[in-house]
């Protein structure tokens, strides 16, 4: 028990943490441009299949520095050249066009790259065990992951809270035009945080891909459980989305590894019943419900919490 | 001023003259869901005509939501594929028991599954407008579809339940075993559905709905609460939805996940939009061009979902009111009679956007073709003319269509819009508004 317990958290705390890195960038495109960016899951998508095959040419550690800057080379053009476009139309249309994007990403990757997983292998450097807990041996690389999740995030918040660029970024929200009058330009720094917020999620992409499975559905899986995180710890608010990233994160793992049910706990169901609903409630391990729950999560703070955690505006 | 005002009461009398040209509308609708399979009486037509007009009623229901109220939902399949998973349970019991329901009901029951459910859950759901409102809709969606895969005796797992249309009783001696009867029983719902849904759209109910996508604030200062008005539209494209759901089940004789999934969502928000919100035939048009391509382009090519990705992204930023939005504009022209001022500008841009159309699908083939599907050979045959992906020619030839097109098609495109400036000011000051 013990050993699933801690296990259980640091993988928990793992999971939790990467998508935190991805939401973070969600959530700074929301506060900052009120676009809710539908492709952010297909950024991240992005980042594992530019990172799979940039090290495939060049190895993993110049991977790790360019596709993420690519991704945020494709998230800048699609600022530049879609959004910018359409914010004239309102942010539904801005929703609308993420929302084609996320298609239009996901066939172009399953396109080239065919809807087989990707062979995208820990590189040779981390693929050794950490440590050593109840007699599982934890992979480096999983440490690894944990770290440059935490260091881009303590980045990102000194940067947004601390520095004269944060300073302009959070001017530029609520004061576009004054910003302007003081000599940026503010479009620039839309498509600047547009882009820092893809090349997020192109980052985790490409630490992530590895460790997951990287293939042309992933971002289809991912994508609603980000949402999920943003509504849960409140829009826009960053420590709200931490908080329900970790929670998320640590749900969801520890529910995987348990195998507990109704039958198991109280016995099984009289066998004459056949199947029914209830036998189906009955026989279903937490394992198997383990991807129904973070929507149950969503539901449930939606009845009792509207704004989400840590959330402070209604709409 | 003056010079406006007698051209615009003579568009006016000519348009409350327009009861008989509205009645008219839908009896040319209802004569050519008659006719049309008389006309093309294939069976393989026959299934097209039948997807299309469950595809029509889906998207008027999504159209509710969308373009009435203004609410963005990414799970509007839920209400559909549990409409049709309760047509399904309750055709097999009718089969069983030998209750004395005939099959044209049962579109009406899905219609009922889609609104009891849409009832239990959109009073959470609606709460809120906009961009929460398409993420809870989201996340409704996958809660559902992923519970069909555990409570497996409902939703029967992954491959869904059948059932089996002919077993129920009789109606008129119609057994509903051919699909030219099958196509008939979709083609009356259409009609009926539309009308309903057309209907709604005049009521107070339908009108209020408008204001709260336009300015809930100041629905709430007439005394209307903007939730409830959202919930009963909810409610109410629940219902209709479920019935495209039923029919679905009819047709297929099976109810399966898919039907619940945000592939079904995504389809029916982009046969909504592509067709264009803002009118009530929008997206009629849409799903019958969104079902065409579907079946068609699946033939065709192996990608035909990124040019739906494609065509829907080409809509949102450029024709934001989608191909109805695009018609509607050409009205005042056409009543003003400057249409054809602008029409030589549409003729010389037609060219170099074909070739820039043209370079988009070569390059799309070819690379498709170059790096997926080796085993498929690699000639693309386009316009007649066949390419072969590997070749250096292939690809310069796509570049310079893709290139050279949009550089060209940028500069008629110019003169199109100035053309339209000009025909759309005459049309204005002749009092034809646009």
């Amino acid at each position: 028990m013990a050993e699933l317990i801690v296990i259980s958290t640091l993988n928990g705390v793992l999971f939790g943490m990467l998508l935190f890195l991805l939401s973070s960038g969600l959530t700074v495109i929301f506060s900052m441009m009120g676009v809710l960016n539908f492709a952010h899951a297909s950024f991240y998508m992005l980042g594992a299949f530019f990172g799979y095959q940039l090290t495939r040419w060049i190895g993993f550690w110049p991977a790790l520095v360019l596709a993420p800057l690519l991704v945020g080379a494709v998230g800048m053009a699609v600022e530049r050249y879609g959004l910018r476009n359409t914010h004239k139309h309102g942010h539904v249309a801005e929703l609308l066009l993420t929302f084609g994007l996320a298609f239009a990403i996901e066939e172009i990757v399953s396109m080239i790259w065919g809807k087989s997983p990707m062979d995208y292998r820990i590189p040779a450097a981390l693929d050794f065990p950490a440590f050593t807990v109840f007699s599982t041996n934890y992979p480096a690389y999983k440490i690894f992951m944990l770290v440059v999740s935490v260091v881009i995030f303590v980045a990102l918040l000194i940067t947004l809270k601390r520095t004269r660029v944060g300073l302009i970024v959070q001017a530029a929200l609520t004061h576009p035009s004054m910003v302007g009058h003081l000599g940026h330009n503010v479009g620039r720094v839309f498509m600047l945080v547009f882009g820092v917020g893809s090349a997020l999620a192109g980052l985790a992409g490409v630490i992530a891909g590895p460790s997951l499975v990287t293939q042309s559905d992933m971002a289809a899986l991912l994508g609603p459980i980000l949402f999920v995180v943003i509504v849960f710890g409140g829009l826009g608010s960053l420590p709200g989305a931490f908080i329900a990233s970790l929670l998320i994160g640590l749900i969801q793992t520890f529910a995987v590894a348990l195998n507990g049910s109704l039958a198991s706990v109280f016995g099984p169901l009289d066998p004459s019943l056949g199947p029914s609903p209830l036998t189906d409630i009955w026989n279903v391990t937490i394992a198997q419900i383990a991807p129904i729950l973070p929507y149950v999560l969503l539901v449930l703070v939606l009845i009792f919490r509207p704004m989400g955690l840590l959330g402070t505006r209604e709409s | 001023m003056i010079k406006a005002v007698s051209p615009t009461s003579a568009a006016t009398k000519r348009e409350s003259g327009g009861a008989l040209g509205f009645y008219g509308v839908w009896l040319i609708a209802a004569a050519a869901l008659v006719v049309l399979p008389l006309i093309f009486s294939s069976g393989g037509s026959l299934t097209s005509f039948s997807l299309i007009g469950i595809a029509i009623i889906f998207a008027l229901s999504y159209n509710i939501l969308l373009g009435q109220t203004g609410l963005l939902s990414f799970g509007h399949a839920v209400q559909y594929g549990l409409g049709g998973f309760l047509s399904v349970h309750v055709m097999n019991a009718v089969a069983s028991y030998d209750w004395p329901i005939p099959l044209p009901v049962i579109p009406l029951i899905g219609g009922i599954g889609g609104l009891v459910f849409a009832t239990l859950v959109g009073w959470v759901m609606t709460k809120r407008a906009g961009t929460v409102f398409a993420m809870i809709s989201l996340g409704i969606g996958e809660l559902v579809a992923s519970s069909s895969l555990i409570l497996r005796s409902v939703f029967g797992g992954e491959s869904g339940i059948t059932t089996d249309r002919t077993a129920l009783p009789h109606m008129f001696g119609w057994t509903f075993g051919p699909q030219l009867q099958v196509y008939y029983l979709i083609a009356f719902w259409v009609m009926i559905s539309a009308i309903a849904m057309y209907a709604l759209t005049r009521t107070p109910l339908g009108r209020i709905c408008n204001a709260v996508r336009d300015n809930p604030e100041r629905v709430q200062f007439i005394g209307y609460d903007p939730h409830v008005v959202r919930y009963l539209a909810y409610m109410f494209a629940g219902f209709f939805a479920g019935i495209a759901g039923g029919l679905t089940a009819i047709n297929f004789e099976i109810a399966n996940s898919a039907y619940l999934g945000a592939t079904q969502s995504g389809i029916v928000l982009f046969a909504a939009f592509i067709g264009g919100t803002a009118y009530f035939f929008g997206p009629i048009l849409g799903a019958i061009l969104v079902t065409y391509l579907q079946l068609g382009l699946t033939n065709v090519t192996t990608v035909w979902q990124l040019y739906f990705g494609i065509i829907f992204i080409g809509i949102v930023m450029f024709a934001p009111g989608g191909i109805a939005g695009i018609l509607m504009k050409h009205r005042p022209l056409i009543r003003a009679g400057t249409l054809r001022t602008v029409i030589p500008s549409y003729l010389v841009a037609a060219i170099p956007t074909l070739a820039l159309v043209l370079g988009i699908i070569l390059t799309i083939e070819t690379v498709a073709r170059y790096t997926a599907s080796e085993g498929e050979g690699n000639t693309i045959n386009l316009v007649g003319i066949p390419f072969v992906a590997t070749a250096p020619t292939t690809w310069a030839a796509a570049a310079v269509l893709l290139v050279g097109g949009f550089l060209v098609a940028r500069i008629t495109w110019r003169r199109v819009a100035e053309a339209w400036d000009r025909a759309a000011t005459v049309a204005r000051d002749r009092g034809y508004l646009a």
